[in-house]
């Protein structure tokens, strides 16, 4: 099976400097798989999901590699055509519900615009698409919420409406940027087993941006754990909970919170080996300057 | 029944706002020095005539009485008799007042179209030459006075480049069919179009003018409003659907971003208004404005007095416009 996402060697830097902020990072992902991106922040794990989706800062510019999103290199395309190809197969379920629906439109468009607009549904098709979807994600009302505005809603509903959203035009690939960093606990977990309902219904290929391993044990398949923009491991979530190989995933899987002990476990990842990752990143950069 | 207590209440806000602009109005141009009664009679008149004019127009009873006199005879429309021109005050002022709102809106769709368009551009071509071009526009628009753009213009246009009229309202020459004072708006329902066409190349030097300085500020304001709110996530949500930069700015940033414009666009437009006052006088534009100044030189208390009410009674109506409009835009204000 050949993958739908392939990322090969890709580095990024800020505009006019020559560190980079994402070290040839290479991955790919199968339809139906889910690969958690974990790290702590700063670690470029977003940063990845919006070089997928074409929306890195104007100030972040892709220095090499490349980006294949169904078989085609999105660097070598032209913008209007990404676009295109970036809307019509993928989609985005962003971090904050409260600042990721535009606060003057109803519903029903937020939904629907992409379907019509990108897609070229009738409007009628796109409505119906629409109430689907909101049933889908278990919204009991879906005729009212569609006419509501972003305001009227509470932030756990704007989740499922974004998540709705994002699975409208039935994407392959879904990049889900800490989609539950925004919410309580008691609505993270909901939202969590309805993005992976609804992505094992539509077998879409996933990238799950998270910084919490918990999450990733329930939601992921395979995980890439990145530090400084390098992903230092690479492996499945069963080995990985068994026991990671790098000295730096452990000690970030032993500062998960427990909630069993949760004073034992709140203890900041050890020095050295924050220390040994730096050095490991900076080894791999040295390497990087020569070889290119 | 909320909407009824909301229009009460703002009905009640509207007239202390009048009332007090009537107290302030009617007292202070009493306090400053001047006789109108002396500008009335010719060098030579006798005490007597003094006496008996001052009578005649009430000036002998105390400054609390004239307020009530005057303010009892406002409340059912009469607003006294202009003391200069010998007529009744209202008609004066409703017959120059179409001629200030056609300038004034002229020049408020000027500085809309002109400032929108400049805020666009910037933020289509952010962090370019292009944006810094457009700040230094603003920079000069903002820093010059309304009336030296007045003058900057009839140097440019009136006479360097004369293409437009640099006096007056109409060409004197003209047969006017028209039975309202709203000259531009009649002479299109009319089909008139020579007519629009000579009353627009009167315009649109005034209008300029005024409008120069608010396009500077609508462009600064809303290129900055928009280019915070291009950052925001569902601006990037929709980019990721497959939107071109075009689309992104018109539909998801602009319709959030130009609320804090607006307000803005209310308060200058009084401003704007009463700039008139000053470019009407440059242009010898027939409006209110031109007769206000008129009416000062002239110390001719009740026509000032009804010109400055009408003014006020102009501006609560922008401000009501504007809140009204506010709601409209905002879905988060339209229940409150």
């Amino acid at each position: 099976m050949t993958a739908f996402l392939t990322v090969n060697n890709l580095s990024a830097a800020l505009h006019g400097y020559e560190q980079r902020v994402l070290r040839s990072v290479s991955f790919s992902i199968d339809t139906g798989e889910v690969l958690g991106l974990v790290g702590e922040s700063g670690a470029g794990k977003s940063m990845i999901g919006k070089a997928i989706l074409g929306i890195l800062p104007s100030a972040v510019d892709i220095i090499e590699g490349e980006i294949l999103l169904d078989g085609q290199d999105l660097e070598k395309m032209k913008p209007a055509d990404r676009r295109r190809l970036i809307g019509a197969t993928a989609a985005l379920i962003p971090q904050d519900p409260l600042t990721a629906l535009n606060p003057s439109r109803r519903i029903e468009p937020q939904i629907t615009n992409r379907l019509v607009d990108i897609l070229g549904w009738t409007k009628s098709a796109a409505r119906v698409r629409a109430l689907e979807l909101l049933n889908e994600v278990h919204i009991d009302n879906p005729e009212r919420v569609m006419a509501s505005y972003p305001h009227e809603l509470s932030g756990g509903m704007r989740q499922r409406v974004l998540i709705a959203s994002a699975f409208a035009a039935n994407p392959k690939l879904v990049v889900a940027d800490e989609p539950t960093t925004a919410l309580d606990v008691t609505v993270q977990k909901q939202i969590l087993r309805l993005i992976r309902e609804l992505q094992a219904r539509h077998s879409t290929a996933m990238v799950f941006v998270t910084h919490d391993l918990g999450v990733v044990s329930k939601v992921c398949q395979r995980l890439s754990v990145l530090y400084g923009g390098k992903i230092v491991e690479n492996s499945s979530v069963a080995d990985f909970f068994d026991g990671p190989k790098h000295a730096y995933s452990r000690a970030l899987l032993a500062a998960t919170p427990k909630y069993t002990d949760p004073e034992a476990s709140l203890l900041p990842v050890d020095e050295a080996v924050i220390e040994a990752v730096a050095a490991e990143v900076l080894a791999a950069d040295r390497e990087w300057r020569h070889g290119g | 029944m909320k909407l009824l207590r909301a229009i009460l209440v703002r009905l009640m806000t509207m007239s202390v706002t009048l009332i007090g602009a009537a107290v302030v109005v009617f007292f202070v141009i009493r306090v400053v020095p001047g006789n109108p009664i002396a500008m009335m009679l010719p060098p030579g008149a006798t005490e007597d005539d003094v006496a008996r004019l001052t009578a005649l127009y009430g000036l002998d009873k105390s400054i609390i009485e004239q307020f009530w006199i005057w303010l009892t005879g406002v409340v059912q429309g009469d607003f006294g008799t202009s003391i200069s021109l010998r007529q009744p005050v209202m008609p004066l002022v409703l017959g120059r007042l179409p001629a200030t709102l056609e300038l004034a809106i002229f020049a408020l769709v000027i500085a809309v179209v002109l400032g929108g368009a400049l805020a666009l551009t910037g933020v289509r071509h952010r962090e370019t030459r292009t944006e810094t071009a457009v700040d230094v526009a603003n920079g000069v628009g903002l820093s010059i006075p309304d009336f030296l753009w007045a003058l900057i213009l009839i140097v440019l246009f009136g006479v360097l480049m004369p293409v437009f009229h640099i006096s007056g309202r109409i060409s004197p020459s003209l047969d006017l069919p028209f039975v309202t004072q709203f000259y531009v708006f009649e002479s299109v329902a009319r089909l008139r179009f020579d007519l629009w066409w000579d009353l627009l190349k009167h315009m649109f030097m005034p209008a300029l003018a005024l409008a120069i300085p608010l396009a500077a500020i609508i462009s600064q304001l809303l290129k900055q409003s928009l280019k915070e709110t291009m950052h925001l996530d569902y601006v990037t949500l929709s980019r990721t659907k497959g939107y071109g930069e075009n689309h992104v700015i018109l539909s998801e940033a602009l319709p959030n971003a130009v609320l804090p414009t607006l307000t803005l666009i209310g308060v200058q437009f009084t401003f704007l208004i009463g700039g008139t006052v000053i470019i009407e006088r440059l242009f010898s534009y027939e409006g209110l404005g031109n007769m206000a100044i008129d009416a000062v030189i002239n110390r001719d208390l009740p026509l000032i007095q009804g010109i400055v009410i009408v003014f006020a009674l102009l501006f609560t109506l922008i401000n009501l416009a504007v809140d009204m409009m506010y709601a409209l835009l905002n879905p988060r204000l339209r229940h409150a």
